[in-house]
């Protein structure tokens, strides 16, 4: 009742014509600012910032030298292990995008009613939950071949098992397969309540037609689903371009730099034990947020085109 | 005016009346002054050794008020580059080489120079002279060093009937041999790079000897010179020999461990901290032993890697006279005698005994013999430079038939980093 008196005020009170055209323009900016001003300061500015920095040299102690596009010159003529992180990123791009069909079949799977299907729910979300670091750990061992699964299932066959993460090969793909575990479940959970909003009498009207299966799954179910796809393809792209904490604990990038991609470089040339060359780690750190701004450009233009309809 | 006049004489009023209501307390602070030291190394030995000897500085320095604050050694890595600027200790821990390098160009640490020719460090301290130098001064003081070399199973050895190598072509046959017997010759681990730059760093000492050494480290000589050429040669002899374990660039030093201590493995080419680990995987003494490692040129006067741990003062510290005190004191014969003795490591100074250890008496005579003492591959070269390096000799060890891409590109790094 209360409640509902409040909402009346509510819609009430902006009677007088001047107030409200003051709150009108005031007000938002007011509400806005305190995100705006933190916004700026420790996004925005730091962005510009370290553009800036990569036309330095600088080792964080002594004197900062200009050398305008030395550091890119260097990074893109002469530096194969900034196009193996590249080509990584990329291998990474690609394969975690299968994130998003596996978490929607899982979803699938998951979206009906049998006792103890919340049991089952969480459980699959469950590797979401723990942390990266400890996903790591759980596949480094996995793929250990002296005691991991790997090592007992191919000695169990006769086969000399393979090195996964000391193997250029495979760590990459190695790596991503860890990574892909926690986020199919992120992707699941995106769909499941995607689902929970999928109209009932427009699956109704479906069947009626006659449609049944795959075609049901492509023409009435996936097209109402696009809000939960859109948000799950973004997810991943960010999760896949920021893949840092797994190449860290599994291999930091090794061996010798093959399973790099452009986060880790970025942070070993700037930040290790051996970096802490903050010129060259911006430029790397440059050339991130461009390819980062492709995709953000690409939604932030979607986004806008969706809304004006 | 009036008004700043009246001001200042209000705070003076203030000052005089703290002052008269703090003086027993100001007094003593005049006499109790402090000296804030940091230090790098949480484990057990390390930590309480590093206590005692604070302790006995307090007990020799009693108006001496000693703070102490103690990290571990990767955080410290890190946060040395902050507090040095920021708010810098009196002491701090840290590497000798060309480790500290970027904190002397920084002007970041003291000249102590004094310190070094008022207590006749020039003499007692002379092994580690030129590894404390920068052009021409000595900024800090070391406490501690430890020998490099083979550390090897010799229950293993004897059961398979084989002799400690004395020069390069007895250590592949010895691997031949242990090979024959399903051991693996040497573990090692390779995932954190730095274990590698051992194998080089001795390789290029048998083989070439310090200058080269020293040469390469700074960029005198790059890695295509036919020298360093024939370092890699002589490292894929041990490559064609199964000297190595497989699966090493998943292994850290200490998974690198398990194969030595279960005896799979029968060689580990690293430093003396790896004796404690081994002694706590339960094997005595009569199962492990050292040797240098074996000759390859026998012309090539004999030079061992031993890295030292030093202290410094930064060049912001509030209290420089008294930290001169403790680094005079630090490097004192009887100091480092008990120091090192807790620490399970080798003494600096000459006039120090060595523990009664076999590792110990043994890497003390090794390093006396020694024509030079190189710090380590990653302490010796630039940092951006050791990171390279050291990537491109794990790939060699995986790939060796890559060689000439690795030297390429380890020219061009090197060329980079010595711009």
């Amino acid at each position: 009742m209360a409640v509902n008196a409040d909402a009346q005020m509510v819609a009430d009170a902006p009677t007088a014509k001047p107030r409200r055209a003051r709150r009108g323009t005031l007000a938002p900016w007011l509400f806005l600012a305190p995100a705006l001003i933190f916004f700026t300061v420790y996004v925005i500015a730091p962005i510009f910032q370290s553009i800036w920095v990569s036309f330095y040299e600088w080792d964080g102690l002594g004197e900062a030298t200009w050398v305008g596009l030395r550091n890119y010159e260097d990074l893109f003529l002469y530096d194969d292990r900034f196009y193996t992180a590249l080509t990584n990123n990329i291998i990474w791009l690609v394969l975690y995008m299968l994130a998003v069909p596996a978490g929607l079949a899982i979803a699938l799977f998951l979206n009906q009613t049998v006792t103890g299907i919340r049991l089952y729910k969480s459980l699959f979300f469950f590797p979401f939950v723990i942390s990266q670091v400890v996903v790591g750990l759980i596949f480094s061992w996995f793929y250990n071949p002296e005691f991991g699964i790997v090592g007992k299932v191919w000695t169990f066959f006769g086969a000399d098992p393979p090195l996964i993460l000391g193997d250029e090969r495979f760590v990459t793909y190695g790596i991503i397969l860890a990574g892909l575990w926690p986020q199919v479940a992120y992707c699941m959970i995106l769909y499941l309540t995607g689902l929970n909003n999928v109209a009932a009498d427009q699956i109704e009207a479906g069947r009626l037609d006659g449609a049944k299966g795959w075609r049901m799954l492509w023409h009435i179910i996936i097209p109402q689903l696009k809000p939960a796809t859109f948000i799950a393809v973004v997810v991943t792209v960010i999760g896949a371009l920021r893949s840092f904490d797994l190449i860290a604990i599994m291999t930091q990038g090794g061996p010798y730099g093959s399973s790099n991609v452009l986060a880790y470089y970025m942070f070993e040339t700037a930040l290790s034990e051996y970096g802490y060359r903050y010129g060259y780690g911006s430029a790397i750190a440059t050339v991130l947020f461009g390819i980062m701004m492709v995709y953000i450009s690409f939604f932030l233009w979607r986004m806008w085109r969706d809304e004006r309809r | 005016m009036r008004l700043i006049k009246s001001l200042v004489g209000g705070v003076a009023i203030a000052a005089l009346a703290t002052a008269a209501t703090l003086g027993a307390h100001t007094t003593a602070n005049a006499q109790q002054r402090q000296l804030v030291i940091n230090y790098d190394d949480l484990n057990p030995a390390p930590k309480s050794s590093f206590e005692a000897v604070v302790e006995k500085f307090k007990a020799e320095n009693p108006d001496i008020e000693v703070i102490t604050n103690i990290q571990d050694r990767e955080a410290y890595k890190t946060s040395i580059r902050n507090f040095l600027t920021a708010d810098a200790p009196d002491v701090a821990a840290w590497y000798a080489g060309n480790r500290m390098a970027p904190f002397v160009e920084a002007g970041l640490f003291a000249d102590v120079s004094d310190v070094w020719a008022d207590n006749g460090f020039d003499e007692t301290l002379k092994s580690t002279k030129p590894s404390m130098t920068i052009d021409g001064k000595q900024y800090g003081v070391p406490y501690t060093y430890y020998q490099w070399g083979i550390y090897y199973r010799s229950d293993v050895f004897a059961n398979v009937g084989l002799e400690v190598p004395e020069n390069f072509d007895q250590l592949l046959a010895a691997c031949e041999t242990l090979r024959a017997n399903d051991i693996v010759p040497f573990t090692i681990g390779t995932q954190f790079l730095w274990p590698a730059g051992g194998v080089f760093d001795y390789l290029n000492l048998r083989t070439n000897g310090y200058d080269v050494h020293n040469d390469l480290t700074a960029g005198r000589i790059p890695y295509s010179d036919p020298r360093i050429l024939e370092v890699f040669a002589n490292w894929k002899k041990m490559l064609d020999a199964g000297c190595f374990i497989e699966n090493h660039a998943t292994m850290s030093w200490q998974d690198a461990l398990a194969p030595f201590i279960n005896g799979d493995a029968a060689m580990y080419v690293m430093g003396n901290f790896a004796v404690a680990p081994m002694r706590d995987g339960g094997l005595t003494d009569d199962q492990i032993d050292y040797f240098p490692f074996p000759t390859i040129n026998p012309d090539v006067a004999r030079a061992e890697e031993a890295p030292t741990d030093t202290f410094h003062i930064p060049s912001n510290a509030k209290n420089p006279e008294d930290a001169r005190k403790f680094l005079a004191f630090i490097a004192r014969a009887d100091i480092q005698t008990e120091w090192n003795k807790a620490l399970g490591q080798l003494p600096v100074n000459a006039d120090a005994e060595v523990a009664d250890d076999k590792f110990l008496q043994k890497g003390f005579e090794t390093l006396n013999g020694a024509a030079g003492i190189a710090q380590f591959y990653d302490r010796d070269a630039p940092a951006e430079m050791a990171k390279a390096g050291m990537e491109g000799f794990q790939e060699f060890m995986i790939k060796p038939d890559r060689l000439d891409g690795i030297i390429r590109r380890l020219d061009r790094i090197q060329a980079r980093a010595n711009r």
